[in-house]
């Protein structure tokens, strides 16, 4: 159970453990006042009807009620412990997992930490001033969600750093908080966590697709042979599938009431459109090519001697490492990555050793692609002929094998001349983005939703559509 | 125990509806019991394993996962049908219909509502004890029942009285029929009812240990009342109850089963037995005791302690053999309602008058406790719990959870 009479609510003994307590006590008040620098914009003292965790139990971890932001409970959950648990690949496979870190690894695993606690206040930062846009109460109580639980995400990315990191641990932890999404001088360390969220729609693609490698990064750490970075990370991928649901439906409510007012206006025109207040299919699919390009850059390198260090070390697995059927270990197996030959792409067999940042980018792409199947039966239900489709895996690349050049979206190695007249048909450009930009403001009557975004099918918790999911006060 | 289900035929399916869903994988990592996967399209439940636990329906974060068809038992929709749908059927009449969570279809619905009944008490789902053997199951169905061979047949009651209860052996000869005790079996009455449909099967708790009631040969004991009266004292003739109690010696039945997991006894050296029955509630109690009595030699330690109730010592199923159990090895505690001039006593009075050893053991984790009898009882022994507790300064409602969870309380009333 979760001990909330504590200052931290928390399921790892923190009240056994004096020096932890202290340290993360003295790290609270700072952290708070991040959050009312730099969380959601005056939303201090909105009830907000929110998913608290009370228990890590199935039972127990999605309590509903209504919360006053800065008093929601953050704290520290972690899976269960399963005293068996045996690392299941790379070279220490079949030994006892470590309850505590190897000194050969220290720094190795202090900087995945840092790296994946680093996107979580990032995330918050980027999106702190959409709640005065908000399309209905509804999606202003998700964005809600995802923010706090990107707070309790590094809340548990923290107690990792304290617990078992010492000193370099407590000042990393007092970095995360000072460093901003987007500053000059103090950035955040990953590129796609520096962008604007500057809309609804670039939220709700960032949900679906960036949030998602946050599921696969938590995924494979969850592998883990660092036993509390396993189990953090597990009970944190039970959190992280709320946002990409935001994001997922959020898009997919855009194409319905877009596809609505198709079949009413009887076009696909997409001036008629947007003077119709809705957002054209052909816009949402340039802001899709835009999040997948950045956040494919997010796997880094398709050949990475680091990663495949990672692996054999037992710090970081490949996605559902259990499930799959091989040694493990990877001495022999090979892996098919892209390449770029002269003027065109190839394929080519490498170490599987050496791939596995691009293994792991194939696991989130087919996840992806699932889920713009499902966006794509709405179109198809309506009868029109409108498909969205990823863009190939080396268009608009700034990282790895597809850095120096340029690839179109069907996968064509293009010149420099014909990017620079191509890229505002594939990427939003100003007019797109002004557009979205228009059509943002505040729908905060019950039951409402702006005119360019549908009612979801089902409310929360299951509460009806109109429910208050926000009270102003 | 004869109350067929309004509506056995009829399950609840539990479904995921493929246009909200959102693969997160939240509810197949969630599942307990691994009854729920995927393919690139959908996510789907397995219904022949789905138990509905429920445990999978807070954590889905778009409410997919709480979604529900009624279908007919033997036909639920199948995997290759969900995993093609890209939305949920509509909704037919046949929803409209109060039914029960879909799940093994290996276990006759008519098995499933009894059981259902019978365990309400318990207050949620049981855990088996943590050192009890791996039961079999489902071995024979309705439908391919086994035969079964009388080989003894004795009245335990005494003759003066007016309930007849008797005890019968069936042997299986050379057909598999694994039981342990605590475990039940249904016998499929011949002939037909009076819709002209053939009988449906009744439980009966098995009254001998699990290597037989004559060790070494397939076969086992039951304990039959003969019922001609109904709850309410109508009268009321049992079909399959009359059926049993007429058999003679080399007689047939057709026999399902076995059935039951949870309401097992415990195995490990050291471990304590509550037993708290009355009338025919005794067989499994008297299987366990039996199963204890013939490993006495080994002296494995742990406690038996009985609270047995019936109306008069003549209706006592087992009452001369119990006497003969010597005090170190069981503590017995029987109560009667009807013996002339002395004051009516229930199984919870002799409960509460032995407060301090019943609470002793309540707090012992290797006591296992169980409760078998008529429905009458329940709230009876419950409230005497209740009482104990308090008066030690501890709350049964916080304790019956504890034991649920441990596999340590078990009910089985009817």
């Amino acid at each position: 159970m979760i001990n909330y009479s504590e200052l931290i609510p928390n399921n790892v003994g923190l009240s056994e453990n004096k020096t932890l307590q202290r340290a993360l006590e003295h790290w609270q008040p700072s952290y708070l006042q991040w959050w009312q620098e730099m969380g959601p914009d005056d939303s201090s003292g909105y009830d907000v009807y929110l998913r608290t965790a009370i228990s890590v139990d199935p039972k127990g971890w999605a309590n509903f009620d209504y919360v006053k932001m800065p008093d929601y409970r953050w704290g520290i959950f972690l899976a269960p412990q399963d005293g068996e648990r045996k690392i299941h690949f790379g070279e220490h496979k079949g030994q006892d997992a470590w309850q505590e870190v190897p000194g050969e690894y220290r720094s190795t695993l202090r900087r995945i930490i840092v790296t994946q606690g680093d996107t979580e206040p990032a995330s918050v930062e980027q999106q702190r001033h959409l709640g005065l846009t908000a399309p209905s109460l509804y999606d202003l109580r998700n964005l809600f969600q995802v923010n706090v639980e990107e707070g309790r995400h590094l809340w548990a990315m923290v107690y990792l750093l304290h617990a078992y990191f010492g000193r370099d641990g407590r000042e990393e932890g007092e970095a995360l908080l000072e460093r901003r999404s987007g500053d000059a001088d103090n950035p955040r360390i990953l590129t796609a966590f520096n962008e604007k969220t500057p809309d609804w729609l670039s939220f709700f693609m960032f949900t679906f697709i960036t949030d998602r490698d946050g599921k696969f990064q938590l995924a494979s750490l969850a592998e883990s042979a660092f036993d509390p970075l396993a189990r953090t990370c597990k009970f944190m991928l039970t959190e992280e599938a709320h946002h990409m649901f935001v994001g997922e439906s959020g898009v997919a409510r855009i194409i319905q009431r877009t596809c609505e007012v198709m079949k009413e206006l009887k076009t696909d025109d997409p001036a008629l459109l947007r003077a119709a207040g809705v957002i054209d299919l052909p816009t949402l699919q340039k802001y899709l090519n835009f999040h997948y390009s950045v956040t494919s850059d997010l796997y880094g390198a398709e050949i990475s001697s680091n990663a495949a260090t990672y692996y054999t070390n037992g710090l970081k697995g490949r996605f559902d490492e259990g499930k799959i059927d091989d040694d493990h270990k990877l001495q022999a197996n090979e892996y098919a990555i892209l390449d770029v030959s002269g003027d065109r792409i190839v394929t080519r067999h490498v170490p599987a050793l050496s791939a596995l940042n691009d293994r792991l980018r194939d696991d989130w792409i087919a996840d992806v692609q699932a889920g713009v199947d499902r966006w794509n039966r709405i179109p198809a239900k309506f009868g029109f002929d409108f498909r969205f489709t990823l863009p190939h895996k080396g268009f608009h690349r700034r990282i790895g094998i597809f850095a120096d050049i340029h690839v179109s979206p069907d996968g064509r190695i293009i010149s420099e001349a014909e990017w620079t007249h191509q890229h505002h048909k594939w990427l939003p450009n100003e007019e797109d983005r002004l557009h979205v930009h228009a059509l943002m403001g505040p729908c905060f009557e019950r039951g409402k939703f702006a005119n360019w975004i549908a009612p979801p099918a089902r409310g929360i918790n299951n509460q009806p559509v109109d429910f208050e999911y926000v009270r102003f006060n | 125990m004869n109350a067929p289900a309004e509506h056995a035929r009829i399950a609840k399916q539990h479904l995921i509806d493929p246009e909200i869903c959102i693969r997160c994988n939240t509810c197949e990592e969630t599942c307990p019991i691994n009854a729920i996967t995927h393919d690139s399209l959908n996510y789907v439940v397995k219904f022949d394993v789905c138990e509905g636990c429920m445990a999978c329906i807070s954590p889905c974060p778009t409410g997919a996962i709480d979604s529900w068809r009624n279908v007919e038992r033997d036909s639920p929709y199948t995997l290759e049908e969900q995993f093609s749908w890209e939305v949920l059927p509509d909704t037919r009449e046949l929803d409209e219909i109060e039914a029960t969570i879909g799940g093994t279809p290996q276990t006759p619905a008519e098995v499933r509502e009894l059981t259902e009944v019978a365990t309400a008490g318990q207050g949620g789902a049981a855990l088996a004890p943590w050192s009890a053997a791996h039961p079999y199951v489902n071995l024979h169905s309705p439908t391919r029942p086994v035969t079964a061979t009388v080989s003894g047949n004795y009245r335990l009651t005494a003759e003066d009285t007016s309930s007849e209860i008797h005890h019968i052996v069936l042997d299986f000869g050379a057909t598999p029929f694994p039981v342990l005790e605590g475990q039940s079996i249904g016998v499929i009455p011949p002939g037909t009812d009076a819709q002209g449909k053939p009988h449906l099967l009744r439980m009966y708790s098995v009254a001998s240990p699990r290597e037989g009631e004559r060790p070494h040969y397939n076969n086992l004991a039951l304990t039959v009342k003969r019922v001609t009266e109904d709850h309410e004292g109508a009268p009321a003739r049992g079909v399959a109850s009359n059926f049993l109690c007429d058999l003679k010696k080399g007689d047939k039945v057709q026999v399902t089963g076995p059935y039951g997991s949870t309401f097992l006894m415990p195995n490990h050296p050291g471990s304590s037995i509550m037993m708290i029955c009355t009338g025919t509630g005794s067989a499994p109690m008297r299987a366990m005791t039996e199963r204890r009595r013939r490993r006495m030699h080994l002296k494995e330690d742990g406690e038996l302690m009985l609270f047995f109730g019936a109306r008069s010592p003549g209706e006592l199923p087992y009452f001369g053999p119990l006497q003969k159990l010597p005090g170190d090895f069981i503590d017995i505690n029987l109560a009667f309602s009807r013996v002339p001039d002395e004051p009516k006593k229930y199984v919870q009075d002799r409960i509460r008058e032995r407060a301090d050893k019943v609470f002793h053991l309540l707090n012992d984790d290797n006591c296992f406790i169980y409760i078998c009898g008529l429905k009458g009882m329940e709230s009876g022994v419950m409230e005497a719990f209740r009482d104990i507790c308090r008066s030690n300064g501890a709350e049964w409602d916080e304790l019956r959870p504890r034991l649920l969870t441990s596999g340590r309380f078990h009910i089985e009333t009817y």
